[in-house]
């Protein structure tokens, strides 16, 4: 591990004008992802600025019947938190799905959205990656890449990369249309949690749109009012990332679907937002055969690699198995 | 006289399980050399084949706290008599991926770690060859397998009766490579005194790595000393030495000081061996009541160019049912991969995976219940030896296993049983394992106040040794538990063979009753007292036992499994299971029930999990870690009902006792593919049962 310094600040706004100082720092959450990364030597950062202590580890209440999660809130808290459990459910699902009961103590809500993919070849710094090392290539491309990204990926290039985000909690997130609020060394702003995960595009070494210093300090849930959960398939019972997730939320009335959120994990560069099925479902009856059609639509832009084709029929079964479980079809 | 009742057999509880609780039983790393210790880390070859052109340590020595860089050009000069991967920084060619090309010493671990990123080297590199396929052109038959097995076995006319058989079954079955991963990582410590080395280290026998310590350095017996009392598992990796033993030494004699070295989990997976993967094509025909008239099992398999490592995958095949034509083949290629090694039970392992599995397809060919077709194969003799069972109790465990389990009246059709989305299906296989004794020293010694002390080199690498020979001791010496003190684990006890191959406590406690039974007689002619100042007597056994060439000599098993596969994502659960054992005296009934516990985890960890998934352009081990690596959680593991059979055997060693460290894994992942196919329909023949595999 290459040698670092460690500091705090008395507040938000100091931590964010140090690393700003910093081009070669990075903000420590809980650092179960980061401390990995900095033993494998993929992650060098010369200072680490430690924020776990210093945004908030509350959930609060919204005037409008949403939540405020501080980017501090321990996965465990935000799981076990009665107004998660109660009013969305997909997102306590998400969050007891991942890790394990001592991680999930350790892990922070904003180094959770932050943490990085487990390619084998990002990892590794004796192998060709362009996310780690921008321009050596995509190791995974024609090589292990059993549980990478059906969806979204870059073939060509420098930009090539078909790696998977990893996390379980940004799947529900992004289906409950959560809200990211950071701190820049330019003020605070807010951005949907659509638009803070990329595509590998032609800059796989980017994950997010978040700027150098910038610090995601809550998370904020709008009201959902409709029945919602998440359903995770790994290779073991436990304690494995996704192969394929799906966080749904739906609401039918008189038989057809009258709102419908869908995203999928373990498909894409990110948290995948299935816009696609979402449409094709909307006003439709919620049948077996119209959630078929809708995965179908979602995955036909599938580009499956050599090796993990079994992804496509797996999200769509996914898909429609959850979405049937939500309508009252049963397990 | 007192009385005193046997001890052996019964559940006592670990002898050192307060120490190992509290943490005062010092493994390998923990040990206290008697001066600051310095330390270790690898500099290893990203390349699989190819030469070292350049290496320049030049940043790496720079480095504040930096002792010393270990490279092929300033190494200590080794014997040419070692083998394999053992002659550590010797040359400049480069093997396997993962070879170590230099080391640094420093003051901490931090500095040494750090300081390998200032070791810069260059390759010439060749294009790694590296993947087995069984139409390889280079397919060789090695002189002989693993334990001194024949390479192949040939009985009758194979493809005659194939031909005119009334039913067959010809299918290929794979498994991949696997890693052992023991929860302590391999670690070696090493201090010099003059020219005489210690080396605190954790391996399965002390004495087999003193052997190869001392041909390295060209030492004596009595100027090398391994000590290793506790070890946290192994499984074959800590069996033989590994290139890490002998680079501690080398650098603790070249920096004059203390030197530890513990592998990191990543490197584990190069540098102390692996499972090489097989390829098994087994052929069966059978009459219309299924009895066996030919069995054809041929494997193919790889290792490594620099070592030769034939895991004897067919043997268990030429033991298991009666048929008048029979034929087993090994076959490798010689690839670009580290050496392979011992993975527990090796052989009987993958090769019952694919054994079992076609029996369980034949059954289905036939519309026999897959125990009663085992039950009707049943050979009276061992079938290709030629000789009688020492004892054979497996359709005792088929019957028991199916009684306890519940296998009565199941339906044999596939694919026809639902539970909500799950589709539900069970499955049964048979375990078999060798029975062995292997020569082992011993020395007992009385004080006069009939205190009694216990020396041998056995090993605990986690299997209750220091309970069970403490057990077998007490009763041989007609003493209580508390009478007897037990050393073990160091090499400059008597000698004895590691823990391997299940024959630890058959060998180590046979030499102790026998020893046992020398000093009793000695205290009897004196008189039933020990003399004031004590008494000492050196036994053992010379090696196998003396019927091992008029008996065959195996322990058998039976495990039945639920198997769940949930119709959507292709996920496997394996809800509860049994399996039965016969494996003559058990010598602690706890101990040994966390050996055939262990050993069928391990077995349902191979059936759905564990892959060692290789690259093959850049040619290294891709998931080497344990977030990569999956082995079964305990979510993974359901309700397992664990028993065995009085089974007694007078001809396998003085004890009646077979060796149980090994038969739990043999059959399991069989059992749990054959479930699986009567869950789905779906028959896997390639390991493990990932869901991706669902979706074909
Ligand atoms: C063995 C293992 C298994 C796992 N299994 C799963 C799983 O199944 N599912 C799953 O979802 N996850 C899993 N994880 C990942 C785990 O969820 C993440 O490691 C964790 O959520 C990261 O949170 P952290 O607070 O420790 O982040 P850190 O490691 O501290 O930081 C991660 C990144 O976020 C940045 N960061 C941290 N906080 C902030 C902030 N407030 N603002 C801006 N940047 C910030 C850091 O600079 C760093 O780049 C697993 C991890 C391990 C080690
Ligand atoms: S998939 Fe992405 S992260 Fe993996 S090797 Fe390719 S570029 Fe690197």
């Amino acid at each position: 591990m290459k040698e670092f310094r460690y500091e705090r600040s008395p507040d938000p706004a100091a931590a964010v004008a140090l690393l700003a100082r910093e081009p070669g720092g990075a903000f420590l959450g809980g650092g179960t992802n980061l401390v990995d990364l900095m033993k494998l030597g993929v992650a060098t950062p010369d200072v680490l600025v430690d924020v776990r202590e210093l945004t908030s580890a509350e959930v609060s209440d919204l005037p409008d019947g949403g939540l405020r999660i501080g980017a501090g809130v321990p996965n465990a808290d935000l799981a076990a938190d009665r107004r998660v459990r109660e009013r969305y459910p997909v997102l306590a699902q998400a969050l007891l799905a991942g890790a394990s009961g001592q991680l999930r103590n350790r892990a922070t809500t904003g180094g959770n959205l932050l943490q990085r993919t487990r390619c084998g070849y990002f990892t590794d710094v004796t192998r060709p990656c362009n996310k780690r090392s921008p321009g050596s290539g995509c190791g995974a491309l024609h090589g292990v890449h059993r549980n990478h990204a059906i969806l979204g990926q870059t073939f060509e290039g420098p930009g090539a990369c078909v790696a998977t985000h990893p996390s379980d909690m940004a799947v529900a997130l992004v289906a409950l249309d959560a809200v990211v609020r950071v701190l820049g060394p330019d003020g605070e702003r807010s951005l949907p949690i659509g638009e803070l995960h990329r595509l590998p595009g032609n800059d796989p070494s980017r994950d997010t749109t978040l700027r150098h210093g910038e610090l995601i300090t809550a998370v904020d849930l709008p009201p959902l009012d409709l029945p919602s959960r998440y359903r995770k398939v790994r290779e073991r019972a436990s304690y494995a990332f996704a192969l394929v997730s799906v966080a749904a939320a739906l609401r039918v009335e008189d038989g057809v679907v009258a709102d419908v959120r869908l995203a999928l994990g373990g498909v894409a560069h990110t948290p995948w937002r299935a816009r696609a099925a979402e449409e094709t479902l909307l006003g439709r009856p919620a049948t077996e055969e119209a959630f078929a059609a809708a995965a179908g639509a979602e995955l036909a832009a599938a580009t499956p690699l050599r090796d993990n084709g079994f992804k496509v029929p797996l999200a769509r079964n996914v898909v429609v198995r959850t979405l049937l479980d939500l309508s009252g079809g049963t397990r | 006289m007192t009385t005193i009742d046997r001890v052996l057999g019964a559940g006592i509880e670990r002898i050192d399980g307060p120490a190992k609780v509290r943490g005062s039983a010092p493994y390998a790393f923990e040990q206290d050399p008697g001066e600051p210790i310095t330390h270790l880390a690898l500099v290893q070859s990203t390349i699989n084949r190819g030469r070292i052109t350049r290496l320049d340590p030049s940043a790496a020595e720079a480095t504040p706290g930096v002792l010393a860089v270990l490279t092929p050009a300033n190494a200590p000069r080794l014997s040419g008599e070692l083998t394999a991967d053992l002659p550590v920084l010797q040359s400049l060619d480069v093997h396997y991926q993962g070879q170590v090309v230099a080391a640094v010493v420093a003051e901490t671990s931090e500095i040494a770690r750090a300081a390998v990123g200032g070791v810069r080297v260059e390759y010439a590199a060749e294009e790694p060859d590296v993947t087995l396929r069984a139409d390889r052109p280079d397919l060789y038959a090695p002189a002989q397998v693993m334990a001194g097995f024949a390479t192949d076995s040939v009985i009758g006319d194979v493809d005659g009766a194939l031909s005119t058989a009334a039913v067959t079954v010809d299918a290929t079955y794979e498994t991949p490579a696997q890693h052992n991963n023991p929860i302590e990582m391999h670690t070696s410590m090493a201090r010099w005194d003059g020219d005489s080395l210690t080396l605190w280290d954790a391996n399965q026998g002390p004495h087999t790595i003193q052997r190869d310590l001392m041909t390295a350095f060209g030492l004596t017996a009595g100027q090398v000393r391994v000590i290793s009392p506790y070890v946290g598992g192994g499984f074959g990796s800590k069996a033989f030495a590994h290139p890490h033993q002998i680079l501690a030494a080398m650098a603790a004699r070249v920096v004059g000081r203390t030197v530890v070295l513990e592998l990191t989990r990543q490197q584990m997976f190069s540098l102390v061996g692996h499972r090489t993967p097989t390829i098994q094509r087994v052929r069966l025909g059978a009459d219309s009541e299924g009895r066996l008239t030919a069995i054809s099992h041929e494997v193919v398999e790889h290792t490594a160019r620099i070592a030769e490592f034939a895991e004897q995958t067919a043997t268990a095949t030429r033991v298991m049912y009666a048929a008048p034509h029979r034929r087993t083949t090994h076959r490798l290629a010689r690839l670009d991969v580290p050496p392979p090694t011992i993975m527990r039970a090796p052989g009987e392992t993958p090769g019952m995976f694919a054994l079992e599995s076609a029996m369980d397809e034949l059954a289905h060919t036939l519309g026999i219940d897959p125990v009663e077709l085992r039950i009707r194969n049943e050979p009276p003799r061992d079938p290709e030896r030629d000789v009688p069972w020492s004892s054979r109790s497996l359709v005792e465990c088929l019957r028991t296993g199916a009684e306890r389990f519940g296998w009565a009246g199941r339906d044999l059709r596939p694919g026809v049983r639902t539970d909500g989305r799950w589709l539900v299906g069970t499955g049964v296989a048979a375990a078999t394992y060798p029975s062995r004794r292997r020569k082992a020293d011993c020395r007992i010694s009385v004080d006069g106040r009939g205190r009694y002390l216990v020396e041998i080199d056995g090993s605990d690498i986690g299997t209750g040794t220091w309970t069970a020979l403490t057990q077998i001791a007490a009763d041989a010496l007609h003493v209580g538990l508390g009478e007897v003190e037990l050393r073990i684990g160091d090499s400059r006890l008597p000698f004895a063979g590691g823990a391997g191959g299940s024959t630890g406590l058959a060998s180590w406690g046979s030499a102790v009753v026998l020893t046992a039974r020398q000093l009793r007689a000695r205290l009897e002619s004196l008189g039933g007292q020990p003399p004031p100042d004590g008494l000492t007597v050196d036994g053992g056994v010379p090696g196998p036992s003396p019927h091992a060439e008029q008996y065959s000599m195996h322990s058998f098993g039976a495990h039945f499994v639920e198997v769940r596969v949930d119709a959507d994502t292709g996920e496997v659960r394996v809800p509860r299971a049994t399996s039965v054992y016969a494996a003559g005296t058990i010598a602690n009934a706890t101990t040994a029930r966390s050996q055939f516990l262990g050993g069928f985890c391990m077995g349902l960890s191979m059936a759905l999990h564990e892959e060692s998934l290789q690259d093959e352009h850049f040619g290294h081990f891709v998931n080497h870690d344990l977030a990569g690596y999956h082995i079964a959680t305990n979510a993974d593991v359901g309700e397992i009902d664990i028993s065995w059979l009085d089974e007694e055997d007078p001809w396998v060693n003085e004890l009646g006792l077979k060796g149980i460290g090994e038969i739990g894994i043999v059959g399991a992942a069989a059992a749990v593919a054959n479930g699986y196919w009567h869950a789905t329909g779906r028959r896997i023949r390639d390991l493990p049962l990932t869901p991706d595999k669902f979706f074909r």
